[in-house]
Parts: C-alpha cells; structure tokens; sequence
C-alpha cells in the first residue's frame, strides 16, 4: 500500500464561464491528515476550486482523483460527494431545530434513527451548543448557527472537510472562540481539512500548508512560514502583508549583504545576488520603526531614511502610517508610539529596519 | 329594513338547522374547489419547482407567463373551457359542458398559474448557496428537490390558500360551463347570484354568510402563516 497516496488530487483543472477562465490549475494535491489553507483575494477563485473539488461546480475540464481513484461517472460523483463535508460562509441551516439541522445529514445519507441520535449528541457537544438542542435554527446568532453548521458537518465524519470563508461573517470575539474550538476538534480528529479566507492570520494560525491565489490560478505553495516570510513574487508578496514593495537595481554587492538602488535612495539587504540585477524588497510594516528628532532611540538598524508622513490610517487598536522617504514606505505605529511620538501628518520623522527584515525578490538580470 | 331583517332571521334558521338544499350547495362547493385545488397543487407545484430551479433560455418570458396568468379574469378562462367544450368543440365529445367536471376543469385552470406563480416566487426566494449546502450534504437531486420544497412549506401552504380562496368565490366561469343546475352543478357563488335576482334574499344571505365564514377561514389560515414567516 502506497502510504505516500495523496487523498486528493486534481489535475489539468480548468473552468471557464462566459469567456473567462475562473480557475487554471494543472496540479493540486492534498495529504491525508493535513489542514490546507488556501489564501488570496476575493475573486481570486478559491471558492471556485472548492466547488469544483466537491464537484458543485459542472462542467469543469480536467480529472479528480480520490485516493488513487478518478471520481467520473454519476454514481461514483454521489460517492465522492458522500466522502466530503462543506461548510459556507453563511450557515444555511434548514427551518428546523437544531438537532434535526446536525442530523438531517446523516439523514439524507441514509443513517437510522437510533444511530443519526447518538452521533448528533456526540457533535452538539464537541461544539458546545448542546443547551441549543431543541431551539429553532432562527432564533440562534451568528456564532451559533455557525457552530450548528460545523456540527452537521463533522456529524458526517467526512474524509476531508471543505470550509469556504466559515469565519467571514462572523465579529472578532466569535470568530476567534469559534478558530480555537475548531483547530483543537480538527487535531482531535484527525480530520483533513481543506479551507479558503481571505483572512492570512487565520490561514497563518490554522494550516499546515498554504497555497496563495490570484485571478485563478495557484500563485504559491508551501509552508506558511515559507510563503510569509519567502513570497515568489510582488502579488504574493503584498497578500501576506507587505505593505512596502520596491523595485530597483543591485548597486554594490559583498558578502551576503547588498545596496539597491531606489528613487535615489540606498537600501541595504542580505541575499545572494549579482551586481546590475533588478529586484524587488518587500518589508513589512510591522518591521519599521519610527523615530522623531527630539526622541533619543538609538538604532542597530542599517536602513535609516528621514521622511515625511503622508498618511496615517486608525486600525483600531493601531496605527498605518505611510510615508514619503524618496519612496513609499510603510509602518505600524501603537497608539501609544503615536501619541508620545505626536505623529501627525506631514510631520517628518526618521524610518529605520534592519536589513535583515527586507525580504528579496530576485527578478533577474535586465 | 323589514327585508334585510326578514332575510337574516330566515337565513339563521336554515344555517342552524342544516337545510339540506343549503347543505348540498356548500358540499358541492367544497368538491369542487377542493379537487380543482388538488389538481393545481400536483401542476403547480411541480411546475414551479422546476422552473426555479432550471437555467434555460426564454425562463424570463416563461415566468412574465406565470405571474400574467395569476391575474387571468375567471370569465375569460370560463369563455376558453365552453369553446373547448362546447357541442361541435374540440373536447366536445366528451359532453361534459354543464357538468361539475367542466366547473372543476375552468376552476383548475384559474388556480394553477396561481400556485404556480406563488411557488415559484417561494423556491427562488431561498438562499441560493442553499442548493449547494445541500447537495454537499449527499443529496440526490430528488432528495434536494424534497428538502426545499419543505424549506418552502410555508409559502407554497399560502399558494395553497390563495389558489383554493380564489376558486371558492369565483362565479364567472361556475357559471358558463356549470350552468347552475339546481341538485348538480349549482354552488354556493352561482346560487347566491341566482336567489338574490329571484329575490329570495334569506337563502341568498346564508349563502353569502357561508362563503363569508370560508374566506374568513381562508384568511385566518393566511395570517398565520405571515406571521410565522419571520425574516432569518
């Protein structure tokens, strides 16, 4: 028996509506036992991939192959499609109670009574909503209808679980309760779980390995840290938050370290690269820090650039600030930094990072 | 005022003890529409399903149908069922013009588009990822069929309502192809038409009082519905 057998496979996958190509994908595989997250923007065609994985989106080019063996005729699509579980971004739960919600799946794959009572007890609990039980699915919140949904799903004991977006209707407090109690039953079980956001902190947290979308096609793949800390290009790059992305030329190479030439501009980083080579640095925001004249940090910091603030955006519980350094760059302040700093706009303040914190994108030779 | 009041004493006497002129006109009422609702359900239903959940091309003029023929006038449809069957008309070999089987054949026809329509609107009002939800769930497309049309019961319980409410008071078309024939096809609308141009104002009211009670019934039944019908 060949252990190495990934559970799911696709190939030559491609879907095209209307004259547009949704999705474009020649290889994809998933282990068994892992959580597969897939990132990117919306339109990016993850939903569509997993539709077209649990076979709810026809017609599709290309083959599916479940643990070694192709998914084609109806009987063996209804099959396969027995195999999976699908949870949505909204709950779609029936007009029903709750319990009958989490069994009517067990119900419509033919499940008896006595057993469907058993299991569906098993899932309320796992989920924490078993005080739910008997309410009817419209008087429940968001959080709990969602929890409703994820029941019927693992009530299922599906091969491989399939999450659309599950967390994006959902307000923070909810959605991070909800995220530990999923990645804890997900351990527990064993389950493989193949799952699409928008959001790269939750796929971040979740996933055992990540695949980064755009217009279609699979842009990346591989570990998180990997595809985080190692982007394969400015489209990735700026999906898992890298806020400043320049491109210029080497001008000076030693060692491991290197000047790029930008708006006039020297930046130093580490890489292996050749001289007159055109790449792109990528730092995140979280990696500058800001000082004003009046303020005394010191800096082991090899990048020292005085700037001006061109704008400064609330998330809440910090801050963006953009600035004009002879190129665009960006930082997350505290709210506390931008108080005892008095950030305001226009203010010219001086940006550090370190060079090792530039992540490099080689291009090529021009 | 002594014939209003004249009328409502007597129309009381027959309700309270059972007439059994009264009694048969209201059965045969009751029939009629009951089965001529039956049979639109099975059309309707059916119908409507499947146009909602269908993609093909022309589904917009298909449904513009639909929702005109919930407004076809009763007289109209009347005029359409006595041509077809009438003497020398396409069904007329048939010879059942003036019977209770033409009243519940044109009853039939101004029920469907009715309960088509309104089932219709039902289907296509549920989530659209619903269908998706479920057949990720293992349905068969029978299966999936089934559980939306449950998902819908409330609605397509008013279509229901609607369809037997507008076939129980209707009179135009009862009367061209029943012919009010006194014992057999003569319903509460046609003989409330009839005694109330005789003048025979006390049968004629309990009559009306019936066919009140029904649509209050109907009604009643309606509400109940809307009211549980609470937005998700």
């Amino acid at each position: 028996m060949n252990e190495h057998l990934p559970i799911l496979e696709m190939k030559n996958i491609s879907v095209s509506r209307g004259g547009t190509l949704l999705l474009d994908i020649s290889s994809f595989l998933i282990h068994e036992g892992e959580i597969f997250s897939l990132i990117g923007p919306n339109g990016a065609g993850k939903t569509t991939l997993l539709q077209t994985l649990s076979y709810l989106l026809k017609p599709f080019q290309g083959e599916i192959f479940f643990r070694g063996k192709k998914v084609e005729t109806n009987h063996s699509v209804l099959e396969y499609r027995r195999k999976l579980a699908m949870v949505f971004q909204e709950p779609l739960l029936f007009d029903t109670t709750v319990f009958n919600n989490v069994a009517s799946g067990l119900k419509i794959r033919g499940m008896k009574r006595g057993g469907i009572h058993v299991k569906v007890i098993e899932q309320l609990e796992r989920f924490g909503i078993s005080h739910l039980s008997d309410r009817s699915a419209r008087t429940l919140s968001g959080g709990e209808a969602q929890r409703a949904s994820l029941a019927r799903a693992f009530a299922l004991q599906p091969e491989i679980l399939l999450l659309d977006e599950p967390f994006s209707s959902l307000d923070p407090p909810t959605r991070d309760s909800l995220i530990e109690d999923l990645e804890h039953i997900l351990q527990q079980t064993r389950t493989t779980a193949v799952f699409a956001t928008h959001d790269r902190l939750e796929a971040l947290r979740l996933s055992n390995r990540m695949a980064v979308m755009n217009e279609g096609k699979i842009v990346q793949i591989g570990f998180p840290g990997e595809v985080m800390n190692h982007p394969v290009n400015e489209i990735v790059a700026s999906f898992v938050g890298m806020e400043t992305i320049l491109t210029g030329k080497v001008i000076k190479q030693s060692g491991g370290t290197f000047v790029t030439s930008i708006e006039g501009q020297e930046i130093e980083a580490v890489g292996d690269v050749h001289l007159g080579e055109t790449v792109v640095l990528c730092i995140r925001p979280e990696n500058v820090t800001l000082s004003t004249r009046s303020s005394q940090e010191g800096t082991s910091a090899r990048n020292v650039f005085p700037g001006r603030i061109v704008k400064i955006i609330s998330l809440g519980l910090y801050q963006k600030v953009h600035l004009h350094c002879g190129f665009p760059l960006v930082a997350y302040v505290t709210n506390h930094s931008l108080e005892e700093l008095s950030l305001t706009e226009g203010k010219e303040v001086r940006a550090s990072f370190k060079a090792t914190a530039v992540t490099v994108i080689r291009k090529g030779e021009s | 005022m002594e014939l209003i009041f004249e009328g409502i004493k007597k129309a009381f006497w027959l309700l309270v003890s059972f007439d059994p002129e009264v009694m048969g006109i209201t059965l045969l009422s009751l029939e009629v529409s009951g089965i001529a609702t039956l049979i639109s359900l099975l059309i309707g239903i059916s119908t409507g399903v499947t146009v909602a959940l269908s993609r093909f091309i022309g589904k917009r003029v298909v449904v513009s149908l639909i929702n005109t023929g919930m407004g076809l006038p009763p007289v109209v449809v009347g005029l359409f069922v006595t041509i077809f069957l009438w003497r020398n008309g396409p069904l007329g070999f048939f010879e059942i013009l003036y019977t209770p089987t033409a009243m519940i054949i044109a009853q039939t026809v101004i029920a469907t588009p009715i309960v088509m329509g309104i089932t219709l609107a039902a289907i296509q009002q549920l989530p659209q990822k619903l269908r998706l939800q479920i057949l990720a769930l293992g349905a068969t497309r029978l299966q999936m069929v089934w559980i939306l049309i449950k998902e819908a019961r409330l609605p397509l319980l008013a279509a229901v309502m609607a369809g037997f409410g507008g076939v129980i008071s209707e009179v135009g078309a009862s009367i061209m192809v029943g012919g009010n024939i006194k014992g057999y096809s003569r319903v509460l609308t046609t003989a409330t038409v009839m005694e109330t141009s005789r003048g025979n104002f006390d049968i004629a009211i309990a009559l009306g009082i019936i066919l009140l009670l029904l649509a209050y019934f109907i009604n009643l039944v309606l509400t109940q519905i809307q009211q549980k019908e609470r937005p998700r």
